[in-house]
């Protein structure tokens, strides 16, 4: 089908943006990549009065690594991630996870921000800003705060923005040297829609035991998840095939009623939600390993 | 529709600017289908699934149903009628000629510009690689193993140049004007 029609306002940057958003009022919706939004005004299942449109303010598009902090813009295209060599070491799964985000078509307009400020509760970077303890930089027009990942989603579709602010960046602390991450997922078809995922940060200690791990999961809940009763078992623990089984049946052991639908009943995400994690702190340990 | 919600744009398409006057609601594929009658573009899901209307939005890949016209403005965009020279195909295009990479052909202008960006990222492509780039494209008819056939074939510079001059025998105009005089 083809969108209702919208009021439509170009915004040059990130305070243009959110002086559209705060003189519109809860009718304005940001428009990024578009590719969750104007499929679903597409589909007509929202009718935005007004799109302010943020991908004329180049200044959100950016991927800087200084002082310790990775800084992704919102505007920064999914793409850009997948294919940013100076992500490899620990933020290979970060990589990894972007890589996965749809088809090439979609990674080229998807938004790091707006993955994120979407909320889908089967997306792949939710779960991976997670497990890196990121921040997300909200702007509204009393200026910027920052919200843990924590306390981001909400539920399906649901953040801690407020209608008028606008998602800018994200920033999350470089785990440590000799840390090892990634992200694996299930779908039914190769890049399609996650049944469930999971990302995995290791970093291991001079003697190869870990000493600390963070897991993120995707697609089992309202919203995506820490498995903290996972990375309790492997914390402190020599990585081995039992240490991860361990960790498996921590973390399926652990979800609050996976949902069913069409692709998956409850039951088999639970399963998956703990395979998913294994396999993910294997890669994870293989890659510290390897780094260290 | 009120006249102030009408928005000026130029559209660079295949080398030409366009100047438009459009809806914001239009989406770009319909600029380019409707507006300036570049039917090669097809829409199938108009849901972004299906890749069918993809094009190439400053050399990259997109889907243009899940775009407005508006944000094309100052933007090089290439559809499938750009890809030939003249009367020569491009190396894809006469590679999924040579490896019969299409039946309905409805999909194909997609999988031509998703093939186009594959190759010119990466020059030599393995199958899989091939396959991951294909993967946000539909095709209902072929089961997709001539389509990769197609894209490694051009790959190795083993599709042949083939112009549609070499081949008389299709033209089927032509034909029936012999026929029928017209």
């Amino acid at each position: 089908m083809k969108p209702p029609s919208f009021r439509y306002f170009a915004a040059r940057s990130a305070d243009e943006a959110v002086g559209l958003l705060a003189e519109h009022g809860a009718g304005a919706r940001v428009l990024a990549g578009g590719q969750s939004l104007v499929q679903e005004m597409n589909a007509r299942r929202v009718a935005p009065e007004v799109l302010v449109d943020v991908n004329p303010a180049a200044e959100l598009a950016f991927v800087r690594q200084e002082n310790g902090t990775l800084s992704i813009g919102a505007l920064t295209r999914t793409s850009q991630v997948e294919s940013d060599a100076t992500l490899d070491g620990s933020l290979t799964g970060l990589r990894e996870a972007a890589a996965r985000v749809g088809h090439v078509a979609v990674r080229n307009r998807g938004t790091v921000g707006g993955n994120l400020a979407h909320a889908d509760p089967a997306a792949n970077l939710p779960p991976v800003m997670l497990a890196l303890d990121a921040e997300v930089v909200a702007r509204g027009s009393g200026g910027d705060r920052s919200i843990s990942a924590a306390n981001f989603f909400l539920g399906p579709h649901r953040t801690a923005l407020a209608p008028a602010e606008l998602l800018t960046e994200v920033r999350l602390p470089l785990p440590p040297e000799g840390a090892g991450s990634a992200f694996i997922e299930v779908s039914r078809r190769d890049r399609g829609w996650g049944i469930a995922g999971a990302a995995a940060v290791v970093a291991l200690d001079r003697e190869g035991g870990i000493s600390d791990a963070r897991i993120g999961l995707s697609g089992v809940g309202p919203t995506a998840v820490r498995a903290r009763p996972a990375e309790e078992v492997v914390i402190g623990e020599r990585p081995s095939a039992e240490l991860w089984k361990a960790a498996a049946g921590a973390a399926a052991a652990a979800l609050d009623a996976p949902p069913s639908d069409v692709h998956a009943s409850g039951r088999y995400r639970r399963h998956l939600a703990g395979v998913l994690v294994a396999r993910a702190l294997a890669a994870a340990a293989d890659r510290a390993e390897r780094r260290n | 529709m009120h006249q102030e919600d009408i928005v000026i744009v130029t559209l660079k398409v295949n080398g030409v600017e366009r100047p438009l006057a459009v809806e914001p609601r239009r989406l770009l594929c319909d600029a380019l289908r409707e507006d300036l009658g570049l039917t090669g573009t097809n829409l199938g899901c108009e849901q972004g699934v299906c890749g069918s209307c993809t094009v190439l939005v400053d050399g990259e890949s997109v889907r243009s149903c899940l775009m407005f016209a508006v944000q094309a403005g100052g933007c090089e965009i290439t559809t499938v009628e750009g890809l030939a020279s003249g009367e020569t195909l491009h190396p894809l295009q006469a590679a999924f000629w040579e490896k019969q990479a299409l039946q309905c052909g409805f999909c194909t202008p997609g999988f031509l510009m998703a093939g186009v960006e594959l190759l010119r990222r990466n020059p030599e492509p393995d199958e899989a690689g091939v396959r991951a780039a294909l993967a946000g494209n539909t095709c209902r008819c072929t089961g997709y193993e001539h389509i990769v056939d197609a894209v490694l074939a051009a790959a190795d510079g083993a599709a042949r140049e083939r112009t549609f001059a070499e081949e008389p025998e299709v033209d089927v105009a032509a034909e029936v004007v012999a026929r029928e005089g017209r």
